[in-house]
């Protein structure tokens, strides 16, 4: 049941976009179709939930036991770098497929500062590898649910008349921001769900 | 100068200087800032006991250190300030909070937190008296210590709700575990009989 | 190009946040008040005139192949030590940036930057750029701060303009930062064309 709430919460409540603010470059900048969007979201989905884990070992194997908790930053992002190179590589020999739809996502990922930021958040929040490896699969598809509708919605807007200043990235923001106040609605819902599963 | 050409040795060369020099002034610096933030957290902590205590910043304070399954009480003929944390919006809560000898709240501060800028984070005042959601005065074991939202007595902070949740629960627990513990009972399982 | 120049193309002509929309998880996601929007837009400056110039000092020692992780490494080494001193000497700052202090590390302007101009341009130069895109940011990061906090509680910079009842808490809310940052952007493209 706690991951049932952890799931809920990282897609809905807490979206990393839409109330956490990570993620944002990419979120504006490849939702401009449904079929890049979804993508990016797939791509994000992978390299996120296979960071965490090796940011995860990295963190209670390698700098904890050594007091070299201050070397998190650095470690992590070169870390994160690295693993994209090698799922590019891999991704390439193994699946040509798979790389032809991933493969120009990858290297934006790197500065997706969701990865580095997820990664972070698992460590303060004291989350066991389970629990990390459920928030990071529920974040990234929280990611790609407000990557795909926001895209929908751009599709759209290419089809009204706006305002000659309002046009681009103003007007993109303008419904990021309705979408996020739509999102606000599930506000909430996390403490109602954890009293309905009695974990409080 | 001319620029060093991609040969495998020099990448791996200077990668490597790289790394070992950031390491080195990182250590460096870890070892002049460390020594000062376990400073400022000791002096925080010092200086928020008497606070929370209702004694003078200046006067000598003295109390006993006690820690029980992570809850951490500092005893004084005063009464008992205790160190908790729960889960907030953002991440742990770490409320530190003085209770006097019947067990009424005489004032708290937030000694680390995650909340959102400007929102979660009022925290620190929203409680304090005279304010909006004023606790000091109040003793958890007597009146219903929960935002009014969920039918208590407390204010909750404007679109903070699950902030305000959070920080009444580190304190109700550390309300019980100091006096509820002596009877036997605590009030969170007569909470949870009336539901 | 002189100094003076590049550090008011900077602050106008190449905003990093009006203009060339980069920054954007930091922009949204301190800016609830004015003063955590400067503080931000400050600590970033700080990474950015140190990274510019320590880059633009090394760049004829790094091979191009190991460009990027080499300026990742100078970077996140910068962040980490702002970190640390931030936790030692201003902990409120650092408690209310909080995740934001080391996610500096995947601002796409730091890294931006040296790729743009610090491994063009000599160390001076490149002190010069990070100042006015720095400032540019803060200003920026200031204003819209500064907008939010006053629609969303009636203050700015903490002293109430107008009584707290009649803010709109929506503005300090998530929403606010995606439509106040639309509108603003709005205004500068209006400005710029005329």
């Amino acid at each position: 049941m706690e991951y049932v709430l952890i799931f809920i919460t990282a897609i809905f409540v807490n979206n990393i976009v839409l109330s956490q603010f990570l993620g944002i470059c990419p979120f504006l900048g490849v939702s401009k179709k449904i079929s890049t969007a979804s993508g990016m979201g797939a791509a994000v989905t992978f390299v996120l939930t296979l960071a965490t884990i090796v940011t995860y070992g990295i963190q209670k194997l390698v700098l904890d036991p050594n007091g070299l908790g201050y070397l998190q930053t650095i470690a992590f992002i070169l870390v994160i770098a690295a693993l994209v190179q090698m799922v590019e590589i891999i991704l390439k020999k193994v699946s040509p497929s798979l790389y032809q739809a991933l493969g120009v996502f990858l290297p934006l990922i790197t500065t997706n500062c969701c990865i580095l930021g997820v990664a972070i958040l698992v460590i303060q929040k004291d989350y066991s590898l389970l629990q990390g490896i459920v928030f990071a699969i529920s974040t990234a598809l929280g990611f790609a649910l407000a990557m795909i509708i926001f895209a929908g919605l751009r599709e759209q807007l290419q089809f009204s008349r706006v305002p000659k200043a309002v046009q681009g990235m103003p007007i993109a923001l303008i419904t990021a921001g309705l979408l996020a106040m739509a999102f606000m609605g599930f506000s909430g819902v996390d403490g109602g769900l954890k009293v309905l599963f009695g974990l409080e | 100068m001319k620029k060093l050409k991609s040969s495998l040795l020099n990448m791996v060369l200077v990668l490597t200087l790289i790394t070992i020099i950031a390491g080195a002034a990182l250590a460096a610096v870890n070892d002049v800032t460390s020594v000062q933030i376990e400073k400022i957290n000791a002096e925080n902590l010092a200086k928020g006991i008497k606070q929370v205590m209702g004694v003078d910043a200046n006067s000598n304070f003295e109390y006993t250190e006690d820690e029980v399954e992570g809850f951490t009480f500092y005893k004084s003929e005063l009464g008992t300030a205790v160190k908790t944390t729960s889960n907030g919006f953002g991440g742990p809560l770490e409320v530190l909070v003085g209770f006097d000898n019947e067990g009424t709240i005489m004032g708290y501060t937030i000694l680390s937190h995650s909340e959102t800028p400007g929102l979660g984070a009022k925290a620190q005042e929203w409680f304090q008296k005279g304010q909006k959601g004023d606790i000091v005065g109040k003793n958890p074991g007597q009146c219903n210590f929960t935002v009014s939202k969920d039918g208590g007595d407390v204010d909750a902070i404007t679109a903070s709700t699950i902030t305000s949740r959070a920080f009444l629960l580190a304190v109700q627990n550390a309300y019980d575990k100091v006096y509820n513990n002596q009877d036997g009972t605590t009030s969170a399982t007569q909470k949870g009989g009336q539901q | 190009m002189n100094n003076f120049k590049v550090l008011i193309n900077g602050i106008v002509k190449e905003n990093p946040t009006f203009v060339l929309l980069l920054g954007m998880c930091p922009t949204l996601g301190t800016t609830s008040s004015a003063i955590n929007g400067m503080s931000m837009g400050l600590a970033t400056t700080f990474v950015l005139i140190l990274s510019n110039f320590l880059i633009s000092a090394i760049k004829n020692l790094i091979p191009d192949a190991v460009r990027i992780p080499s300026y990742i490494v100078v970077i996140a080494s910068l962040v980490t030590i702002l970190q640390m001193v931030m936790q030692a000497y201003v902990p409120t700052i650092y408690a209310t940036l909080g995740l934001f202090i080391p996610l500096i590390v995947v601002n796409c302007i730091i890294l931006g930057r040296a790729e743009a101009f610090a491994a063009k341009n000599g160390p001076i130069a490149s002190i010069f750029d990070g100042i006015g895109i720095g400032i540019g940011f803060t200003l920026a990061l200031t204003l819209l701060g500064a907008v939010r906090e006053f629609l969303g509680t009636g203050a700015i910079f903490g002293f109430s303009l107008q009584g707290e009842q009649y803010g709109m808490l929506m503005f300090v809310l998530a929403p606010g930062a995606f439509i106040v940052l639309g509108y603003l952007i709005a205004i500068v493209n209006k400005i710029r064309k005329a």
